[in-house]
């Protein structure tokens, strides 16, 4: 066998639905609650209670279908049966061979295209914290359960194994998330464990047929994620060339050891003994219901980047990055209305994206119309940079105002071109050598004379056109 | 004849005592004092009850009471007691299945139809015995010992609901609540001379019931008259939100029916609900139907041949959903716990002490049912054998009205006949099951009695929702059988 | 159509250990005969050739049962934690967990 290793991943997305109550009973679905405190009869399994469907589970299901272009389904719940501490039930109601969602795919913003299987809906289990000398599971004395998450609504997306690397890996649970969050059905807060993934890797001589998949468990964050698939592909890769086979197995990915570990040696063989679920009807969504769903999906991110992208006319490879940097910070609204205020796109997106991360929260409430303005004075060159960015920062705190006023508050006017011309001359005459080697093509002494003229002018200077004098001179 | 089955015969009907404490005329506490006093002196040998709530049934009749004093409606089974099988969830009142496993647990809510019962009036007198998780059909699957058939105590009181059809044939009270899954209201009322009915699937909120098996269960009435099951079968039907298996409407109120008699009716004898059964079973249900023809019905001989595959298919569907219904009991969050080191263990200890023999055979029945590899043979064959017989029940009722058959095929057998012979004791449900599986109500009605003196009930069958027709058959059967007793006398011939 | 083979020792174990049941060898013997002459009465539906019927999981023709997503009170947490075996912390004490959830 010959030809490179090709690594070959399809991911597991377990995401929780933001509903104000659980899948199957009317206890609140909230996070970070004292233990124990949001069960009822239904999530706690006690003898005779029933489970009832939650409607606004099922529409957000559906808008995640639509949002991934996939078909909306009759479906029909099923128990999976098998025995664990956190799930009172000792079965977990899901959907099996009917789920909700079939089909579909995912376009992630290099351009490539990742296939899923299906996104169906399930109850997510309660939390078990592992008790005694180290915290881990298998050195635990005991455990202690706690279901207030026990019957959180969770659809799971499954991918096609279309995925090729780490990298693609990560970008295309990144943009799931942001898909998800467009939809309204999540929080995508993976901290929280609102998103959870579950990577199923393989590798392979290229063109091969697939190989052995190992399932990755426990990634709760977009660089476990991107490391533990790293490391797995590694590790096979080396098994394999040392003679080796690949098992079928679940491992747990170990954050601090940064590697994946079997849980092999005391692994069950699993008989789910799925069958319908008796306690709960089929379930088919009527055409208007399903069309009132897709309807209220968001702009999804990839439509939001061509968007912006299309204001910008032909963005180069750094105006994209800021076109998705923008869109996953949920910017892209403000640029738009900025643009239309008369902004110049490519400055609107260059502060969007450079300029607004540092306190999200506030930048999300600022002003449009604000905004607007003061881009259009620093591309007017009637503010520097450094003196916009200032103004940026005030307009955002106080969630918008008028940049003119700020600006001639702080005592921000541009400079004459004639006195910024004898600053320039005056700094020449002083540092005669630095200017010399400057002549001599030394450019990057460029900076050293735009930060003394900076100093010089309290700032006030616009960076553009000392450069711009700079070169001037030197000819 | 014993006291306490003397005592059952002359006991009042459930409707003239709700009429009574209406009226004034009783009280609800002097009802539930002449409930307490009948248990005490003959549930020692009986043990219809697992425990009497004494408490709260009095705290429920001075409700009823103050509502009367009051001028109140207190509801139509006002000061009426009521026993409850012991696999209905009742608030502060400890609820077991009659199983270790469950043994101290306090449920920390009520089921739909206790609720319903007691805005109704009626007063909960206490739990009754039953075989273990509903799984039997004789009551000696109970952790806590067999309830003996009120009439004859070597013989059982038939199952799972024996406790609750013992405690109204010994005249503890008028009404026991019971679930009929294959036959477990149906049968045990049926051994003990009581009415027994199992209303359509979903007419009865489940909410509360503890499982059995889901797509089967349902809770019914047991009661001393056909209007009496009608009554609480109008109480406790309805939707239930909590319940998604529950109907939109409940089925018409039998009403003015059980007077209509039946002439003009169109009544099938159900062959395969006949053959087999013990010669003088089969004879008591021809002279019911020949009584009914006399009163002006029709009466033809009817075949469906599908029942006979009824028996195979529910002992896979029941055990199926029972093995799941049951892996909630593994010592984590309440009931019995069997320390262990580890928690797969300690869940292994736990269900092995605390499950008896027959739960355990259906759990591992149900699994295998289940389990890879034999998923499609078993628990599949079975879900379309289903669709069989609901398509073959509807081919029958396009001649009929309803169809009339036995409910079991013998009387009331001894304690320990058949209790080593699972198979056996499964054959006790042959008549009952197919109703349960195509989801249609089916009655038992107290006919005459076996060449053993004791009774002999008659079942009538009908489609979904059609409990009008079906009450309208069953009040025909029971004067029947009331003007059969004036003239038979006590003697009963056999066949 | 062939119906599978008949139920043996090795299957009740396995199936006792998947419902989490312990067997002694005589109990194990004794089930054994026991469930396979259940299972054998069971071929006669095992044997049915049925594969153009539509399996029936619910009696009745019932759809899109949904509830509003609205709260409802919870239950009393010390009323919850009194029911079982064991408590700490708020939570339900179990011994240690060997393998990970599947």
């Amino acid at each position: 066998m010959s030809g490179e290793w090709e690594t070959v991943v399809g991911l597991e997305v377990h995401c929780e639905l933001r509903t104000r109550t659980k899948l199957f009973c009317a206890c609140p679905n909230v996070f970070g609650e004292e233990p124990n405190t949001n069960v009822c009869p239904v999530c706690l399994g006690l003898p005779g209670s029933l489970p009832v469907l939650n409607e606004e589970a099922v529409e957000l299901a559906m808008r995640i279908g639509a949002a991934l272009h996939a078909e909306v389904r009759p479906s029909s719940f099923y128990r999976k049966n098998y025995f664990y501490p956190d799930m009172p039930k000792d079965y977990q109601i899901s959907q099996y061979d009917e789920p909700i969602n079939v089909g579909g795919h995912l376009d992630l913003p290099d351009g490539s295209r990742v296939g899923i299987v299906r996104a169906h809906l399930e109850e997510d289990t309660g939390k078990t914290a592992h008790l005694g000398e180290t915290g881990r599971i298998h050195a635990a004395d005991y455990s202690l359960v706690d279901y207030n998450r026990s019957g959180v609504p969770l659809v799971e997306i499954v991918s096609e194994p279309d995925i090729r690397s780490a990298a693609q890996a990560r970008a295309y649970a990144a943009e799931l998330r942001a898909v998800l969050v467009a939809t309204g059905a999540s929080d995508g807060k993976m901290e929280e464990g609102s998103m959870r993934v579950d990577a199923n890797v393989s590798v392979r001589r290229a063109g091969a047929e697939l190989g052995t998949r190992c399932e990755i468990k426990n990634l709760n964050s977009l660089r476990s994620l991107a490391r533990a698939v790293e490391h797995e592909a590694a590790r096979q890769v080396a098994l394999l060339e040392a003679g080796g086979v690949v098992v079928q197995e679940t491992r747990h990915w170990d954050e601090q050891a940064g590697r994946t570990i079997s849980m092999r040696s005391k692994e069950e063989a699993f008989d789910y003994r799925y069958f319908p679920e008796p306690d709960l009807v089929p379930l088919a969504p009527d055409e208007a219901w399903r069309q009132r769903a897709a309807a209220a999906v968001g702009r999804l991110p990839a439509e939001r980047r061509r968007g912006l992208a299309g204001l910008v006319g032909e963005p180069t490879p750094a105006q994209v990055d800021q076109v998705q940097a923008v869109v996953d910070l949920g910017l892209d609204e403000l640029v738009v209305a900025a643009v239309s205020a008369g902004a110049p796109a490519t400055l609107a997106l260059a502060r969007a994206a450079n300029e607004l991360a540092a306190d999200l929260e506030a930048a999300l409430a600022l002003d449009p119309g604000s905004f607007a303005a003061l881009v259009v004075l620093e591309a007017r060159g009637e503010l520097t940079a450094t003196q916009s960015k200032a103004v940026l920062a005030e307009l955002v705190a106080a969630g918008g105002g008028d940049p003119v006023s700020i600006a001639a508050a702080r005592g921000f006017e541009s400079l004459s071109d004639e006195f910024l011309r004898d600053v320039v001359g005056q700094l020449i005459e002083a540092n005669p050598g630095e200017w010399g080697r400057f002549c001599e093509g030394e450019d990057k002494l460029a900076g050293f004379f735009t930060g003394q003229v900076m100093k010089a002018t309290g700032g006030k200077a616009d960076g553009k056109a000392v450069a711009a004098e700079l070169r001037r001179r030197r000819n | 004849m014993s006291a306490a089955a003397a005592a059952g015969a002359a006991a009042p009907s459930a409707a003239a005592i709700a009429a009574a404490v209406r009226s004034g005329e009783r009280t609800a506490g002097g009802v539930l004092d002449a409930s307490l006093a009948a248990i005490a002196a003959g549930d020692g040998e009986v043990h219809a009850f697992l425990h009497v709530a004494s408490d709260a049934a009095r705290a429920d009749a001075e409700a009823v009471d103050a509502a009367v004093t009051a001028g109140r409606d207190p509801g139509p089974l006002a000061g009426v007691p009521v026993a409850l099988k012991d696999n209905l969830c009742t608030r502060g009142v400890p609820t077991t299945c009659a199983s270790k496993i469950l043994d101290g647990w306090v449920p920390p809510y009520d089921a739909t139809v206790v609720e319903r019962l007691r805005a109704a009036g009626a007063v909960v007198v206490g739990k009754t015995n039953m075989d273990e998780f509903a799984m039997g059909s004789s009551t000696e699957n109970s952790a806590v010992g067999p309830t003996r058939h009120p009439k004859d105590r070597t013989r059982v009181p038939g199952g799972s609901s024996g406790g609750s059809a013992a405690a109204v044939a010994a005249g503890f009270v008028p009404v026991g609540l019971g679930s009929d899954t294959g036959g477990s209201v149906r049968q045990p009322a049926a051994l003990c001379g009581t009415v027994g009915l199992k209303p359509t699937y979903g007419v009865v909120s489940r909410y509360g019931l503890v499982a059995f098996a889901s797509s089967l269960d349902q809770i019914g009435p047991m009661t001393t008259t056909v209007a009496d099951a009608a009554l609480v079968l109008e109480v406790i039907a309805g939707h239930d939100r909590r319940d998604s298996t529950s109907l939109a409407e409940p089925p018409p109120p039998a009403g003015r029916s059980l007077d209509r008699g039946v002439e003009g009716l169109r009544i099938g004898l159900c062959r395969e609900l006949v053959d087999g059964t013990a010669p003088d079973v089969a004879a008591r249900v021809r002279e019911a139907v020949e009584a009914l023809a006399a009163a002006g019905a029709t009466v033809e001989e009817v075949s469906v041949p599908e029942m006979r595959y009824g028996l195979s298919a529910y002992y896979l569907i029941a055990p199926a959903e029972a093995s799941s219904n049951l892996a909630r009991y593994d010592g984590v969050r309440y009931g019995l716990r069997v320390d262990a080191p580890d928690v797969a263990s300690m869940n292994t200890a736990t269900r092995t002490a605390g499950f008896g023999p027959e739960v355990k055979r259906r759990i591992m029945l149900g699994t295998y049912a289940l389990s890879a590899g034999y998923y499609d043979a078993y628990y599949g064959k079975a879900q379309r054998v289903r669709t069989l017989m609901i398509e073959a029940f509807a081919r029958a009722y396009a001649t009929v009205d309803v169809l009339v058959g036995a409910t079991a095929p013998t009387t009331a057998f001894p304690l320990g006949e058949r209790v080593d012979d699972p198979m056996a004791m499964y054959m006790s449900d042959v008549c009952t099951i197919p109703s349960n599986l195509a989801g249609h109500p089916a009655i038992s009605v107290p006919f005459g009695s076996g060449a053993d003196g004791l009774p002999v009930g008659v079942q009538v069958l009908a489609p979904a929702l059609g409990e009008e027709r079906m009450f309208q058959v069953a009040a025909a059967v029971e004067r029947a059988a009331a003007e059969r007793r004036g003239t038979a006398g006590a003697g009963e011939a056999g066949a | 159509m062939t119906t599978p083979a008949a139920l043996g020792r090795d299957d009740v174990a396995h199936v006792a250990a998947l419902a989490r049941l312990a067997l002694t060898d005589e109990e194990l013997d004794r089930f054994t005969g026991q469930l396979a002459r259940v299972i054998e009465h069971a071929r006669d539906v095992a044997a049915l050739d049925v594969a153009d019927v539509v399996p029936t999981a619910h009696a009745l023709p019932i759809r899109n049962v949904l509830r509003p997503d609205e709260p409802e009170p919870c239950l009393d947490r010390d009323t919850v934690l009194a029911q079982a075996p064991e408590v700490e912390d708020g939570r339900f004490k179990v011994p240690r967990i060997v393998g990970e959830a599947p």
